[in-house]
């Protein structure tokens, strides 16, 4: 089955007075019905701003997105969200394709009632109208587990507590039962115990709704706890992918072994915890070579001439895990050159 | 709500007993209130005749209570230069300085708005170099200057609209220009920035992530929250008015209290600029009551809260 949503060479660029950021250089991921896609890396590794301009939620100026097509499936149409027209493209956003954000207290309207936001969307994209609208935000409310719902409605974000107002978040990007929802660090304004209910309950919505999830996270652990498969950013692209399973057990950048190997670890004494030395790239110079060199330990000259290109490892029994880098890690040598 | 209203209502009253002491204070702190209310040239005897029909002589805490005694019904002495009650005076010339303020706050509403919106949505734009380049005229261009060029242009040469006076609509057109022009630019400088500033609010982002339109993004999530920005302001700038409307209301003669101001200083009509100064004060804290009210009613975070 073809994947529902189909990312080639994004690039996003942001101009500013000191010059061009290359913010995005080239994202390729696929995202099939259903599944749970983890997005992991630094800040100002891209995530959110390739997912972003998906949606084309990103202020342009002085973002630009430069190049890339992102194919959208749904139904029996195919779109691509980078070149579509304004107008059809509203009717996506918050329709086919819903947007959760990291800081719920700021995301949400503080003039406006709960319900009016959620209501919002789907007098928007639906055909219902008042009270038919109202019983779905009820219906809604109640589904992202707000108890007393019919009272609820009424309240403003100030009188919630931050996991509720994430749940309201997740209302609003259910509301319309979209294809996708791409949920940016949704987790991390929250309290640990609190971070776990979202997350069930994220695990929850998208299996009984069928949504596929694009879930954004700089916390590996908590994208091991809801993805099937994960991208790993770095400088602007994604230098490793693979189901959950095969990366976190077999990771095949050297990036990726450092973040996992910066993990701490509970059954293992570890004397120390392992860091990466060296600082993110400069995304200020458009990229020639592979942005983890300068960081890299196992950095040699082709690393400094040509940039890696995100390939399938090549001793791996499945096609879906794949790596950006010229270095086998595996066999402990440089990577043959393909014909 | 009316835990809010409540303590915003004492706040308002105790606000104007202060008013009250002030103003009781300050006429006896610049030495003999008889000397300086009456004329330069008054005899001892008048002087002391004077003091007798005021009071003044009477020891201070008795004056203080028989003040606020009157203050309490309204009652701020007789004017000098008018022989009537200077707060029925006062009151008199309410109307006419109210529908000059009204017009005025209206002339810079109805185009600082739309001006400031369509300015801040597009920064760098045509509307908004024309929104910077009002904000910084209406703010710089003093509004004595600016009424005399309107009469000349307008009255004088076009004959479009009368010099002076209150004589219907046509009366009103030039002094609300020129006591509107620098609430204008106030206001538009302001609302530009203000959804310059709410725009990139994250709430403005998930707002588009629903799939808003721009009408609807900016009619009921920005505007919405400029407005808690622009209502106190003008409030504010509505009580400035009064003050600022003695230069206008003398250049155009218009029968309001400004005017009144004006000639009360001029006259030494004591008991008069008293009234005028209770009355102005009580104005401004009765604007800044309305604009609690109404940023509570826009604001539920204050609603509820207080």
């Amino acid at each position: 089955m073809k994947p529902i949503l189909e990312v080639r060479d994004l690039q996003v660029n942001f101009d500013t007075v000191d010059g061009t950021v290359h913010a995005v250089n080239g994202v390729s991921l696929d995202l099939h019905q259903g599944e749970t896609l983890g997005v992991v890396g630094e800040s100002g590794s891209g995530k959110s701003v390739s997912m972003m301009s998906l949606l084309r939620l990103i202020p342009q100026p002085p973002g630009r997105i430069v190049a890339g097509e992102a194919l959208f499936r749904y139904g029996d149409q195919e779109v691509d969200l980078i070149s579509l027209k304004k107008r059809p493209m509203v009717s996506i956003r918050g329709n086919r394709i819903g947007f959760i954000f990291q800081d719920p207290l700021s995301s949400l309207n503080p003039l406006m009632t709960i319900g009016d936001q959620i209501r919002e969307s789907i007098e928007r994209h639906t055909s219902r109208r008042g009270t038919e609208a109202r019983k779905r935000v009820i219906e809604l409310l109640d589904q992202v587990g707000i108890p007393d719902p019919e009272a609820r409605y009424r309240n403003y974000p100030h009188q919630f507590s931050g996991g509720m107002r994430q749940r309201v978040m997740i209302a609003i990007a259910i509301a319309c039962d979209p294809e996708i929802v791409i949920a940016d660090e949704p987790t991390t304004a929250l309290d640990v115990t609190v971070q776990a209910q979202i997350v069930d309950l994220m695990n929850r919505l998208s299996e009984e709704l069928g949504i596929a999830v694009i879930w954004i996270s700089h916390d590996l652990g908590v994208v091991a706890g809801i993805a099937d498969r994960v991208a790993v950013m770095y400088g602007g692209t994604i230098i490793e992918t693979g189901s959950v399973d095969g990366l976190y057990a077999h990771p095949r950048h050297p990036y990726t072994v450092g973040l996992l190997g910066a993990l701490p670890k509970l059954h293992i004494n570890e004397p120390e915890l392992v860091n990466i030395s060296g600082t993110p790239p400069s995304l200020f110079a458009p990229p020639t070579q592979c942005p983890f060199e300068p960081r890299c330990p196992w950095a040699f000259d082709r690393c400094r001439a040509e940039r890696p290109p995100l390939e399938p490892i090549q001793s791996a029994s499945n096609e879906t895990h794949l790596s950006a880098c010229w270095y086998d890690l595996e066999n402990d040598r440089p990577r043959r050159r393909q014909a | 709500m009316q835990r809010y209203l409540f303590s915003r209502l004492l706040q308002s009253l105790l606000l104007m007993v202060g008013v009250l002491i002030l103003v009781f204070f300050l006429v006896r702190l610049t030495g003999d209130p008889a000397r300086l209310m009456m004329p330069r040239d008054a005899s001892p005897e008048e002087l002391e005749a004077f003091r007798e029909a005021m009071g003044f002589n009477e020891p201070l805490h008795r004056q203080f209570f028989s003040y606020m005694g009157g203050a309490a019904v309204g009652d701020f002495g007789r004017s000098l230069h008018y022989r009537a009650p200077a707060m029925r005076l006062v009151l008199e010339r309410l109307p006419a300085t109210l529908e000059l303020a009204l017009a005025a706050m209206a002339f810079a509403l109805v185009f600082a708005i739309p001006l400031g919106i369509f300015g801040g949505s597009r920064p760098g734009g045509v509307w908004d170099t024309i929104c910077r380049g009002v904000g910084l005229i209406g703010q710089t261009v003093p509004n004595f200057w600016l009424a005399l060029m309107l009469i000349v242009y307008f009255s004088v040469q076009l004959r479009w609209f009368p010099t002076f006076g209150r004589d219907g609509l046509r009366s009103l057109v030039l002094p609300a220009i020129a006591l509107g022009f620098f609430p204008l630019g106030k206001f538009t400088r302001l609302v530009r920035s203000a959804v310059l500033e709410v725009r990139s609010e994250d709430y403005i982002r998930t707002a588009y992530s629903k799939g808003l339109l721009d009408r609807r993004v900016y009619s009921h999530h920005i505007f919405r929250n400029v407005a808690v920005t622009l209502v106190s302001i003008v409030a504010v700038q509505f009580g400035y008015m009064l003050g600022g409307s003695i230069y206008i209301e003398s250049i155009f003669a218009w029968p309001g209290i400004g005017r009144m101001i004006n000639e009360a200083v001029q006259a030494r009509d004591f008991p008069l600029v008293q009234a005028i100064a209770v009355f102005s004060a009580c104005f401004v804290v009765v604007l800044n009551l309305l604009s609690d009210i109404a940023y509570a009613l826009i604001d539920p975070r204050i609603r509820y809260e207080a």
